[in-house]
């Protein structure tokens, strides 16, 4: 894969201990990972309020024309309309308002249905926390399995076959995925309801379909970490010691193996986040994917940004848990000085 | 040519390859290599046709199909494949077929405009920000890591909410929310090529900034970018056929790979083929791309 090779403009070590002389190292590593942090929020924020609110398009003649079904307001009544939204002040002025109500959790209200932002997302957000915990667990599971099968068999076929599923699995369309499972496992065998998200059943077509892509991804990225954990010198040892292969492999290289892995995390949640927008609609479940795209559907700029900003913080705060964690889960980076 | 230089000098004392080396290859020769590449490759070879015939099927849909795609006998309506339509029938009689092959024209063509304006856009801001550094470097790439922090599909989505419906709205999105990958390859690669020792060189004969980039750093820094861009292409395809489901892209009548999909989709549990066909072209194009991109990859490093 093209791996873009970045590692950003590193502020150099000494400088940056000279301006916070005094702090622990890693009390000084969790402030800049927060700071770094909470920029990437605000300019998610930022960036989601230029795509929103400068470019064109009027929100206000869309809700109003949607809402009154086609019967066009007069132009006095959008102002009105405008007023109440604060759409007619200057832009900056907007965006230090929007800015200051984000800071305290407060993205105003849907132009749809006048709910709090908030709110709207918060109640969305259980059933889509559902099924991407369950294609988590699928992925993980199966592309695990993909990945430890692969680099144990002898088998160069077998290797080249299992190898080959990830890159199959990333190739085909998402949605496609979710009506073909529903034709051959609800319609065609009758076994899984295809629609809704009552009861563990209708759970399990939505976890594969989501958990599909995540799987390729983590089938590729451990098999490649187990690959080189296998050349290890410790793993050299257990081998001369006459440990058998089974245990090498698990006990050994997979507990190792699995840490790189655990720095796609952040995408992967990324990934199942916007996986549920399609998935939701294609088995018709309630959750944030429906959210996103009726507000979509409307033009609910409130609510979209909301998501936005949401999606942005869920990944942020999964990157710092898992920078934060890395160290404790593997003491080697911890000593070798934390340049990351 | 180096190479062969290269060899006679390494192996002086070797007299077999002193005297069978020197020789170019004849047109025979160049053939049979090329026979013999293909050959060791079956998966590229079917991939490169694929894609040739998803390229007919854009340009000059004629050629494979000659029907209508939007003209439908209603009396053949929800016929399975078979002989008379190679994959069957939709809802109105109209050949599903016909109906994927001229829809390979609308993908294609937001394909492209998504793909080049995530090349364009993302070449750009990661040529100034590694060419110029210093703060255009620190705050370019602090949007980029902004825009890789939100998932793409909510982004296509935000700007879609933004831009309206449509599909060249649709593919102007999907490339705007892949500007960030593209932007980290060409910072990267300007600044390898900004210390290599010929750009050193056009600075000290005094070549202007605006000629060295455009002589020197774009035609050395295209390669892996060109790379991403291929590969962008299948996600692209399938970025664009997702939100034309969700029925952000083109209106109804137009035979969308995406929207092709969707209105099959009520008619999923008694003709299976609405929605498989348009899929499998779809899972077939994007596979093919990432085969050839693959490749030129892996040319791309061995040529370095």
């Amino acid at each position: 894969m093209t791996a873009p090779v970045t590692t950003g403009p590193t502020t150099g070590p000494p400088a940056a201990s000279a301006s916070s002389r005094g702090l622990p190292p890693l009390a000084r590593y969790l402030l800049r990972r927060v700071a770094l942090a909470i920029g990437v929020l605000w300019a998610a924020f930022t960036v989601s309020f230029i795509v929103l609110y400068l470019l064109p398009g009027d929100p206000v003649a869309t809700m109003a024309g949607g809402g009154l079904d086609g019967e066009p307001l007069d132009p006095a009544q959008l102002d009105a309309l405008r007023a109440r939204y604060g759409l007619d002040q200057p832009l900056i002025v907007q965006y230090g308002e929007r800015l200051w109500a984000a800071l305290h959790g407060d993205f105003g209200a849907s132009i749809q249905t006048g709910q709090d932002v908030r709110g709207a997302i918060l109640d969305a957000l259980p059933p889509t926390v559902q099924i991407s915990l369950a294609g988590l667990a699928f992925a993980i599971v199966v592309g695990g399995a993909v990945a430890l099968v692969a680099t144990y068999t002898r088998a160069a076929w077998l290797r080249q076959v299992l190898m080959a599923l990830p890159s199959l699995a990333v190739s085909l369309p998402v949605f496609w995925v979710g009506l073909m499972l529903v034709q051959i496992f609800s319609f065609g065998l009758g076994l899984l309801p295809s629609v809704g998200a009552r009861g563990p059943e209708a759970l399990i077509l939505p976890a594969v379909t989501l958990g599909l892509p995540t799987g390729a991804l983590v089938a590729q990225v451990l098999a490649k970490s187990l690959d080189q954990t296998l050349e290890e010198p410790y793993v050299v040892t257990a081998r001369a010691k006459g440990v058998g292969r089974v245990a090498i492999h698990l006990r050994h290289a997979l507990r190792n193996a699995a840490l790189p892995a655990l720095t796609v995390l952040g995408y992967v949640v990324g990934n199942l986040l916007a996986g549920s927008v399609v998935v939701e609609t294609v088995f018709t479940r309630p959750g944030l994917g429906r959210l996103t795209v009726s507000a979509v559907g409307v033009q609910d700029i409130p609510v979209v940004q909301g998501i936005v900003v949401f999606a942005a913080a869920v990944f942020v705060a999964v990157n710092l848990l898992v920078d934060l964690v890395y160290p404790v889960l593997d003491p080697r980076i911890a000593t070798g000085g934390g340049s990351r | 040519m180096t190479e062969l230089l290269l060899r006679e000098v390494t192996t002086p004392e070797d007299p077999g390859a002193a005297v069978a080396v020197p020789r170019a290859a004849t047109r025979r020769e160049k053939a049979t290599r090329a026979l013999r590449f293909a050959v060791r490759r079956p998966g590229l070879v079917l991939a490169s046709i694929t894609v040739i015939l998803v390229l007919i099927a854009a340009f000059a849909p004629s050629v494979l199909a000659s029907g209508d795609p939007n003209v439908g006998v209603v009396a053949d309506k929800l016929r399975p494949p078979g002989a008379g339509h190679l994959l069957g029938t939709d809802y109105l009689g109209r050949d599903v077929y016909t109906r994927v092959v001229h829809g390979a024209a609308l993908s294609l063509q937001a394909t492209v405009i998504a793909v080049a304006v995530a090349l364009v856009v993302g070449g750009v801001l990661g040529l100034l920000a590694g060419f110029v550094r210093g703060w255009v470097d620190e705050a370019l790439m602090r949007v980029v890591d902004v825009l890789l922090a939100i998932p793409a599909v909510l982004l296509s989505l935000a700007l879609i909410t933004a831009l309206g419906y449509g599909t060249v709205k649709v593919a102007i999105a999907v490339g705007i929310a892949s500007v960030a990958n593209f932007a980290r390859v060409m910072r990267s690669e300007t600044l390898r090529i900004r210390t290599s020792t010929y750009v050193e060189a056009a600075r000290a004969v005094g070549t202007r900034w605006y000629v060295t980039l455009w002589r020197h750093v774009l035609p050395n820094a295209a390669g892996p970018v060109l790379v991403l861009a291929v590969l962008e292409f299948g996600l692209a395809i399938l970025a664009i056929s997702s939100l034309s489901f969700l029925g952000y892209g083109a209106p109804p009548p137009a035979p969308e790979w995406g929207s092709l999909i969707a209105e099959g989709r009520n008619y999923l549990a008694g003709s299976w083929w609405l929605c498989a066909m348009p899929g499998i072209a779809i899972a077939a194009t994007v596979l093919s791309v990432n085969r050839i991109s693959r490749a030129l990859d892996g040319e791309w490093r061995r040529a370095r």
